[in-house]
């Protein structure tokens, strides 16, 4: 027995050893069009951050005089708290929202099914349509307040600082719910039901079985998912430029806006390629990080001993 | 500051038209008669999508086409935002269009400096009826170091007070004379539960158009201009400190709608405040009067909508006369392109711009072409009250000053739109505005 498992493993092992080796030409269409259009342009722009540029004169050697302007500019680090502020709250309210409509979702009930539909709606639709969407709700004075004659929803919704950045952390949850919804469906559903009915067995309620066995069982999970929120945080710019464009008065200025808006409307490339670097490397280490934290032992099961 | 569209409803039709028209022009540029004889090069035209702008340009093109099979254009259009980020990277990336359309200053520096655009100079000069029957104030913004480099067309657009008459009846009051008449009316105002000014502030470039009226009433065209030349401290000028530091006093007095930080003017809510009478006046440009007679109902109709001139500011030396505003449009000739196609572009400038046909045009929408001379044209229409003060406010103001976004270089206006956006939320003081602005001098 012992000796027929391994020596299959061992079969197997030289198997696939020889396939890597006579396919490897296979990875390379797909290793020229990372390296065109990922490699590439991240070299030009890392190469961009030491230049000066307004996108349509000469390029200029500008030597660190852009990494020292960035880091010395009070915006930067406000546009890098910002980004930091929306990625931790917005992972607060999605994470719990989702895992608890993934699990439910997950049940074979007909209404779930129906309910977990209409939940992903708002994945049907662009951020931009979404941005506009929300700016017209929340209009002070031709908005949701008005058409419903509900004075309380008439508050200054993207007038007011705090106000604005709560309706952008509101509007990405909206939005961002559905998608990691989905991803823990998928994770629920691949639990094994045996585990669930020893649980049963044992006494264990529909609240201790999803504390002790359904959400470490999404361990993984919710590492891909968190991946997924926190770097995705990172680049947020399209729903908020729409919204707020930054404002009011760069309460909602984050990192990736804060690069557009110096790269394209000031015609200062260089340093917005400066931001991008930053963006870059803050994501790599960040997705790192996570990786990290789910626990070096990568083949460790979650099914030992089924 | 740039051109609005007319209404949600029109920018919807025409985006759906806009992909069509530019197919049937690229088709009439290949099948038409020009394309057999001699295989002219069609020269190349950007312009800007919405009413009434768009049919204007395409059937001037129409026009110019079938009267020089030798020389065609070909038109594309761009919805207005789209097309700002597109003509950069298109220069940039040496791509650009043989007519470059834009609004002068700051932006056609840029070109210039970039040797991108040809300078027009000579041959405005061999041609003076080009030139001559134009606004001689159009020009300024197309000039850079004693030379031209764009050809002023389309219409002025200056920046006009407007006022609800009905509701200033209502509340028995007449338009402001002087800065304290404002101040007593949006005490009025606000006690009968209506909003003194309408202002769409998340556009930030309409809170400029304050600014811009109050550095000039209260120090005259002169503070700008240093600003401008990129004269140190120039922000911190007293006049300048003084505009600053009265538009928080009015800010803070409830002067303008609340919540107008949520409020932008690309959906036109602004104008729907003033004429629905949430809002008694609203500061904007005079493009906005052809909108509001478009979406407002019989509001224009009816004789409700009123204007003025922006009111004095205590013992300011400002002419009450000057204006702001965009002088005009520009188009420029891009460096890169052919021989061939720059005289085809060129003698698109002399024989198809602003014809009389176009002329006509403009005015029945509601703008002033930047035309001398249409005295009479303009007396004859529906909107002859609106138009001859918008024709004599361009033409008699010893200054016209240029919208500062456009006059600045893009870097220093991206800068001036968000410490805008931080005086009006009140984030920022006044001297904090000027140390900040006087950073970006000379950029």
């Amino acid at each position: 027995m012992t000796a027929t498992t391994s020596l299959s493993a061992l079969g197997t092992g030289a198997q696939s050893k020889g396939k890597t080796g006579s396919l490897a030409w296979l990875v390379l269409p797909a290793l020229a069009l990372f390296l065109l259009f990922a490699i590439a342009p991240l070299a030009g722009v890392l190469l961009l951050s030491f230049a000066n540029w307004d996108g349509i004169g000469s390029i200029s050697f500008a030597g660190a005089a852009n990494w020292l302007r960035t880091f010395a500019d009070p915006m930067m680090y406000h546009a890098l708290g910002l980004t930091f502020i929306i990625m931790a709250v917005s992972w607060l309210i999605q994470t719990p929202i989702s895992l608890l409509l993934g699990v439910f979702s997950a049940g074979s009930q007909k209404y779930r099914a129906l309910l977990a539909v209409l939940y992903f709606l708002p994945l049907l639709l662009s951020s931009a349509a979404i941005a506009i969407a929300y700016k017209s709700l929340l209009d002070p004075n031709f908005g949701l307040a008005a058409g419903l004659h509900l004075p309380i929803l008439a508050q200054d919704w993207l007038g007011q600082p705090q106000l604005a950045l709560g309706v952008v952390i509101f509007v990405v949850s909206w939005q961002f719910i559905p998608f990691h919804t989905l991803i823990y469906q998928g994770g629920v559903r691949q639990i094994p039901r045996q585990l669930y009915e020893a649980a049963e067995i044992d006494g264990a309620g529909r609240f201790k079985q999803f504390v002790y066995i359904t959400v470490p069982q999404l361990k993984y999970t919710i590492i891909t998912s968190s991946t997924l929120m926190v770097v995705g945080a990172l680049t947020y710019f399209d729903m908020i430029f729409v919204l707020t464009n930054g404002g009011p008065g760069n309460a909602t200025r984050n990192l990736a806006l804060d690069m557009y808006l110096t790269g394209f409307k000031a015609n200062q490339m260089g340093q917005a390629s400066v931001t991008a670097v930053i963006l870059v490397a803050l994501g790599l280490g960040l997705a790192l990080l996570l990786q990290r934290l789910g626990g070096k032992d990568k083949n460790g099961s979650q099914l030992e001993g089924l | 500051m740039e051109r609005k569209l007319a209404s949600r409803r029109s920018f919807l039709s025409l985006a759906v038209v806009a992909p069509l028209a530019a197919w049937g022009l690229s088709a009439c540029g290949t099948a038409g008669p020009g394309g057999g004889s001699g295989g002219a090069v069609a020269a190349s035209i950007w312009s800007l999508t919405g009413a009434p702008g768009e049919v204007i340009r395409k059937n001037s093109i129409d026009v110019f086409n079938k009267a020089n099979p030798d020389n065609q254009i070909k038109l594309t259009l761009f919805q207005n935002d789209a097309f700002k980020t597109k003509i950069k990277t298109a220069i940039g990336a040496g791509e650009a269009p043989t007519m470059i359309y834009g609004w002068g200053g700051g932006g056609l520096k840029t070109y210039a400096k970039a040797n991108q655009v040809i300078d027009l100079t000579s041959w405005l000069a061999e041609n003076p009826k080009v030139k001559d029957r134009l606004f001689p104030s159009s020009f300024g913004a197309a000039t850079i170091d004693g030379k031209i480099y764009a050809l002023p067309n389309e219409t002025v657009a200056p920046i006009i007070f407007f006022y609800n008459k009905e509701v200033f009846a209502k509340a028995n009051v007449q338009p402001p004379k002087t800065w304290d008449d404002l101040l007593t009316l949006a005490k009025t105002f606000n006690g009968m539960g209506i909003a003194p000014i309408s202002l769409g502030g998340q556009s930030r470039w309409t809170s400029m158009m304050w600014l811009e009226y109050m550095f000039d009433r209260i120090g005259g065209p002169q503070v700008f201009n240093d600003i401008f030349a990129g004269k140190a401290n120039a922000w911190s000028n007293p006049a300048a400190i003084e505009a600053l530091t009265k538009i928080q006093e009015l800010i803070s007095a409830n002067g303008f709608i609340k919540g107008f930080s949520s409020i932008t003017a690309d959906s036109n809510a602004d104008q729907a405040l003033l004429y629905t009478g949430k809002a008694a006046m609203m500061l904007h440009g005079a493009w906005t009067y052809g909108s509001m007679k478009n979406d407002g109902g019989d509001f224009v109709k009816k004789g409700n909508l009123g204007w003025f001139n922006f009111p004095t500011i205590g013992s300011g030396t400002g002419d009450p006369k000057n204006s702001i505003g965009n002088p005009g449009q520009y188009m420029s000739i891009s460096a890169k392109a052919t021989k061939a196609e720059q005289d085809t572009a060129k003698k698109y400038f002399a024989t198809g711009m602003l014809t009389p046909a176009e002329v006509t045009a403009w005015i029945q929408s509601g703008a002033v072409p930047i035309v001398t001379g249409i005295d009479a044209q303009l007396a004859a229409t529906d909107d002859k009250d609106f138009l001859g003060f918008v024709y004599n406010l361009a033409k008699d103001a010893p200054n016209f000053q240029q919208s500062w976004d456009q006059a600045l270089s893009p870097t220093a206006a991206e800068a001036l739109l968000n410490n805008i956006d931080q005086l009006f939320t009140k984030s920022i003081t006044p001297q904090k505005f000027a140390s900040n602005m006087n950073a970006t001098l000379g950029q």
